[in-house]
């Protein structure tokens, strides 16, 4: 059986990702966790690559992930662990950095949850605000962060040469 | 206003080249109207007209602050119109598919009694 994705916008300031996996919560736990796994399945943008992965999962501990694109620029996100629960969840503040310039703060908070050997994974952004998600989501579409923000970028591709 | 409602209103609104440089630029963070005017080769008056008009579409809002009253993007709409969310779904999907066959190979490494190996390039 195939599972499927599920997406939301629960409130104004968030969005939620929820997905099932074939495995127990340990071994999702792990491939989250331990930085040569995340590493091999965690998305950057189409086309960059994930050159920083570096995570210390307590509480208080840091976090720093780095992606450089086709062209040499650089991404990255970095923030602090609030909550630590092995294997079952964990709470951070996280922010963009982009061009040198960090985004607003966001709160990102993944549950896991395992019955009958298979995980749900549900992961909860909250932004400080309606405008801070509107704005993320539109500071993302700009650097195209996903090949739906590509959509974008044509739209907005006349405007460069206006 | 009805969701086709709502698109109408924001496609015609980004069917001005003006008003599509002034949404880009106001992707970096909120301006004044001066801060917008700049570089455009047009009065204020004019730029002022195409900022009510992405106001009514909902694509832009004013800040707090009553002296400047700086603009700033609303990204909701053009997120609706341009399928935002349908390629977020895509984005974290393609991750997760990576995460389905590295959970595969685990539990067949745990089977085996080993510890999962980090391979040098993902595919």
């Amino acid at each position: 059986m195939k599972n499927t994705l599920r997406l939301s916008t629960p409130t104004d300031r968030e969005v939620v990702i929820a997905r099932v996996f074939d495995a127990p919560c340990r071994l999702v736990w792990d491939a989250m966790c331990m930085p040569e796994l995340l590493k091999r399945w965690l998305p950057g943008p189409p086309g960059w690559s994930m050159v920083l992965c570096e995570q210390d999962w307590r509480v208080g501990g840091a976090f720093r992930y780095a992606w450089r694109g086709p062209d040499g620029t650089e991404m990255a996100m970095h923030g602090v662990y609030r909550e630590v629960v092995p294997p079952e969840r964990v709470v951070r503040v996280e922010s963009f950095v982009f061009g040198g310039q960090a985004r607003g703060e966001q709160l990102a908070t993944m549950v896991l949850a395992e019955q009958g050997g298979r995980t749900t994974l549900t992961l909860t952004v909250l932004f400080p605000s309606k405008e801070a998600r509107d704005a993320s989501l539109a500071a993302g579409m700009e650097h195209g962060l996903a090949e739906g923000y590509d959509r974008l970028d044509q739209v907005f591709a006349s405007s460069a040469r206006a | 206003m009805k969701a086709s409602d709502r698109l109408d209103a924001t496609f015609a609104a980004l069917a001005d080249p003006t008003r599509r440089a002034i949404l880009a630029r106001l992707t970096n963070g909120q301006l004044s109207v001066s801060g917008l005017c700049k570089p455009f080769a047009m009065s204020q008056p004019a730029v002022s007209k195409h900022l009510r008009v992405l106001e009514r579409a909902g694509l832009i809002s004013r800040g707090r602050d009553a002296q400047r009253r700086p603009r700033r993007l609303v990204g909701q709409p053009l997120a609706e119109a341009t399928g935002w969310l349908e390629g977020y779904r895509r984005f974290w999907e393609g991750g997760f598919r990576r995460l389905d066959a590295l959970l595969d190979e685990m539990k067949t490494q745990q089977k085996k009694g080993g510890a999962p190996r980090a391979r040098r390039k993902p595919r």
